[in-house]
């Protein structure tokens, strides 16, 4: 399976992701400089974490107007897996692929350390190697971390099971203690703890890892009925 | 020659306007001998950024050469953006420490932020991926509302640069005493990785190269921060904020991927970062290192602002630069490099053969001197050094040894005092783990980043008890190399070498001065007998603030050791219930600047502990071979508040319990800081493995499951509580202090 990893100006993450596919997963990923970027030959598209354009104006917003934002939309129109993590799901709120927004932490500060996560629909292609209400251990590393949505947007995303991953003690203010969403096809997650920081137990859990194995399970499965 | 505005050269002379830039009378008649004539505004400007402490050393250079630089693992030495070490397989490690403390002490978030910028220039400019943030803070009482907001706004400034960035800041230390009330000290170290045959160098050679700028454009901030930072602060030093630079993190980001990228492009023949005193000294040391000269067109400079002078442009301490030296014709190739980022390199001039340093603005050349005046013959002073009378009283005194009643509540008190109290406020707010190398993240003894596609790890830490410094500071030097060696050995590493980050008082005074000269003694015979050369370092002098009052003599050490295997990798806390808990080296009574004796007396007194480098060495190679054979748990170096301290934080991280029985004067065995000791904890299996490894090793008892650290003495119980409640009260310190409104 081939990976995407977009790189904007000011990611910072990228290499992180990069190495949790060829290191972690064992699969083939390339880093795309955003200018440079095909994506059609790609299976899959990770969004990474870091400060595009600084976070200048909004986080995520510059990126969100550039040029490689028409190709990742139409990858999530043709249903491939686009993950965004931190700066990456914040991109994907600007580009309005998922709903709602990101507001700066509760504390306004900046936090990193280790979150407890219980991943709330274990039936999407981001999550099949986890089981319902399971809780996993997973860093965050962000400052505006705040997941916004009103009622409404709230209730359709209760009612369409998109909510991916709750935190178990909710370190930054998100409603409803959100760290993670899904668009309403599922095959677009954007979530702020960073599971390509948890591939190695080296340095630290191995938690992420499944996710990104939960992909490779998704994009093999759906490859067999194919073939 | 100058233009029609700028003031000439007679009335610079007339009315001493050298002064306000900092050079002396003596300075001022030296340039003048060496030009053959006056030297005109800018040039004048040129001299006092290039001559100044911050940039020539000139108080500190005949201190700086009793350090030991050598060793076989050297690839670089001092004079470089930063020193470089062989790690094996063909890389080397890349590291050193800046000071930013007086742009700190007037604007903190700006101060700090910049502080990390700049050292991360020094380290990618040697064509170094860096891997790895440092830092070492000094605040004053954080019952003082000024001190608590610089407190806060440095770390919120460290963290917003480099968190942006993408390196993540590791570890570090940060302490709290009322000397620095007034003068905080922010010192930034970065940890470089770089593979031998990409080390870049800072040279303008190849006569008729192109100089090329890179990066941000240049403002009017910054200007005469070298000089800035090298006079005390005074009352009208809130004026200087705007010699504060502004940092644009996302710029550096951009300049760094940039950076390392066209370090492999072959028309590149020299880098170096912009940093004090800016294009002025980036330069004319390029070319003073090269043994050539350079021709600048001050029109082709990036400005940011309007109608700038030549001399602005040339002080400016604008962020976020690069110069760059390139072969001549293909200046076209470098920029295409950095189009990619969005980044301009722009051809601002050329090398040139006649060692001559020449600028040119609106066609006319606007100053010309001689490229080594600047950079090499800046005056070296020899200051004279006094014994100060607080020494003399102090040896003579009377040992100190505190009576303590309660041990529980002082155990407690001392978990709370904000030295020792936990920093996790702090290193919180810094991503500790982006790059996902980070082993050991900030709370152990030292960092450790693994060193990806080997075997290898890195420890790296930064210390410093200044207490000891001022008390005695030949020991204390002595001290400070020594507890960084501790440190890197506990997690399981070979220290490598050291970058110093010398932090004093005015050299002016004697009593300063004789403080510096002892303290670098001290720190050289530590260097030499624990084999860790000095591969840079950075000095920051004038760290006085109102009234004169100078901070406590704060030489930190920066230092990286290599953990050969990651199985070595240890850290401080114990892991399971019924290993045995050892304390290696004897317990002497010692309480001369200790936590103990400030927190009960408020000041520090006495003789510093002592210290026998030998017996240092033999211990810590001892311990670090343990470690390598795989039959030691757990190791943590006892520091401020002694076994009692040390045993407590070894117990919080996996909330485990200890019941321990202490020998002799238990005001000594608890709290004493006596050096070259470790706590260790060993499974009962390794018993007699590490019994015959190590000689002075004492069996304390053991680890707990049940949560309660229990210390008892002759049957009697010392301390019992539970660990979690110390563990709360060293946790909730420093937020507490923060969100107090007194």
């Amino acid at each position: 399976m081939k990976f995407a990893v977009v790189v904007f100006p000011g990611s910072n993450c990228d290499r992180d992701m990069f190495y949790a596919i060829t290191e972690g997963l064992g699969e083939q990923a390339d880093l795309v400089w955003y200018q440079e970027a095909d994506l059609s030959e790609y299976d899959a598209i990770l969004l990474p974490g870091g400060f595009s354009y600084g976070d200048y104006l909004r986080s995520g917003a510059i990126a969100s107007t550039s040029g490689v934002i028409d190709q990742i939309r139409e990858a999530a129109e043709a249903g491939k897996p686009i993950l965004g993590v931190c700066n990456g799901f914040q991109v994907l709120l600007e580009m309005g692929l998922l709903p709602g927004a990101m507001l700066p932490n509760k504390h306004l500060k900046f936090m990193c350390h280790y979150e407890t996560l219980t991943v709330e629909n274990s039936d999407t292609m981001f999550t099949n190697h986890y089981s319902d209400q399971e809780e996993i251990d997973i860093p965050i590393a962000h400052g505006d971390g705040n997941y916004y949505c009103d009622e409404a947007t709230f209730k359709k995303l209760k009612a369409n099971n998109q909510i991916t991953f709750t935190y178990k003690n909710n370190p930054n203010g998100s409603v409803a203690d959100i760290a993670g969403i899904t668009n309403e096809q599922g095959n677009v997650l954007g979530m702020m703890p960073h599971p390509e920081r948890a591939v190695d137990s080296l340095v630290g859990t191995k938690d992420g890892l499944r996710l990104f194995q939960s992909i490779l399970t998704h994009w093999r499965d759906k490859h067999a009925i194919k073939a | 020659m100058p233009s029609k505005l700028e003031i000439s050269p007679e009335q610079i002379e007339q009315q001493q306007l050298y002064k306000e830039m900092g050079l002396s009378d003596e300075e001022f008649r030296s340039i003048t001998e060496i030009l053959g004539r006056r030297p005109n505004y800018t040039e004048t400007g040129l001299f006092s950024v290039m001559w100044s402490e911050h940039c020539s050393y000139k108080n500190s250079k005949p201190l700086l050469r009793k350090f030991p630089t050598e060793g076989p693992q050297v690839l670089q030495g001092p004079g470089e953006g930063a020193g470089i070490i062989d790690i094996g397989d063909e890389q080397a490690v890349v590291f050193k420490v800046e000071s930013h403390n007086h742009p700190s002490a007037v604007e903190p978030y700006q101060g700090a932020a910049t502080g990390v910028g700049g050292i991360l220039r020094d380290v990618f400019s040697m064509g170094a991926r860096p891997v790895a943030i440092l830092n070492s803070l000094r605040f004053g009482s954080l019952k003082q509302p000024r001190v608590k907001f610089l407190f806060e706004e440095v770390v919120h400034g460290i963290a917003g640069y480099g968190n942006c960035v993408g390196v993540p800041t590791v570890g570090g230390e940060v302490q709290f005493d009322n000397a620095y009330n007034g003068n905080p000290l922010v010192n930034a170290m970065c940890v470089g990785l770089i593979d031998h045959k990409d080390i870049q160098k800072g040279i303008a050679a190849g006569i008729g190269n192109t100089v090329m700028y890179v990066g941000a454009k240049t403002g009017r901030d910054g200007i005469h921060g070298a000089t800035f930072a090298s006079e005390e602060l005074t009352e009208e030093s809130a004026e200087k904020r705007p010699s504060v630079q502004v940092g644009d993190p996302f710029m550096e980001k951009l300049l760094i991927e940039a950076c390392l990228e066209v370090i492999h492009h072959e028309a590149l023949v020299g880098i170096q970062d912009m940093g004090a005193a800016g294009l002025t000294s980036s330069a004319s040391e390029m070319a003073s290192k090269a043994g050539t000269g350079m021709l600048m067109n001050m029109n082709l400079v990036p400005q940011r602002e309007k109608d700038m002078t030549a001399y602005e442009m040339m002080l400016s301490e604008s962020q976020e630069r690069m110069l760059l030296v390139v072969e001549k014709g293909r200046e076209e190739e470098i920029a295409e490099v950095f189009r990619k980022y969005d980044l301009e390199a722009v051809s601002v001039g050329e090398v040139t053969d006649d060692q001559r340093f020449r600028l040119e603005h609106h066609g006319e050349i606007v100053a010309d001197v001689p490229v080594d005046s600047l950079a090499e013959d800046a005056p070296v002073y020899h200051q004279p050094s006094k014994v100060p009378a607080y020494f003399k009283e102090y040896q003579e005194m009377e040992n100190y040894v505190p009576e303590i009643t309660d041990y529980k509540e002082t155990l407690k008190n001392l978990l709370q005092q904000p030295t020792i109290a936990s920093k996790e406020w702090v290193y919180d707010q810094y991503d500790s783990m982006v790059q996902t190398n980070t082993v050991v993240t900030p709370g152990s003894d030292a960092a450790v980043i693994r060193v990806r596609g080997t075997e290898k790890a890195l420890a790296m830490t930064t210390d410093c008890n200044s207490r000891y410094i001022y008390l005695d500071p030949e020991t204390g030097g002595k001290i400070a190399v020594a507890e960084a060696a501790r440190n890197i050995v506990c997690s399981g590493g070979r220290p490598l070498g050291i970058t110093d980050g010398l932090n004093f008082g005015s050299p002016e005074n004697p009593e300063i001065f004789w403080q510096m000269e002892k303290s670098v003694e001290g720190m050289s015979e530590a260097c030499r007998e624990l084999s860790a050369p000095v591969i840079s370092g950075n000095v920051s002098l004038y760290n006085e603030s109102f009234g004169g009052q100078a901070i406590y003599p704060t030489p930190v050490v920066g230092m990286v050791g290599l953990i050969e295997k990651t199985d070595h990798i240890t850290q401080s806390h114990m892991k399971n219930a019924d290993d045995l808990i050892y304390v290696i080296g004897e317990t002497k009574p010692e309480f001369g600047g200790s936590e103990l004796q400030g927190m009960l007396e408020d000041r520090h007194f006495g003789k510093a502990p002592q210290l026998d480098l030998e017996v240092e060495g033999i211990r810590q190679s001892q311990l670090l071979t343990a470690i390598q054979q795989g039959i030691i748990e757990s190791a943590h170096d006892l520091a401020e508040g002694g076994l009692a301290v040390a045993l407590a934080e070894s117990l919080f991280a996996n909330g485990l319990g200890c019941e321990v029985t202490i020998q002799g004067d238990r005001t000594s065995a608890l709290f004493s800081e006596t050096q070259s000791r470790f706590l260790v904890s060993v499974k009962p299996e390794n018993q007699k493995a590490f019994e015959q490894q190590i000689e002075d090793a004492t069996l304390l008892g053991k680890v707990t499951g049940d949560g309660v650290y229990h210390v008892q003495s002759e049957g009697e119980t010392v301390v019992e509580e539970q660990t979690q409640t110390l563990e709360q009260l060293w946790k909730g310190a420093i937020p507490c202090l923060v969100k107090s409104k007194d």
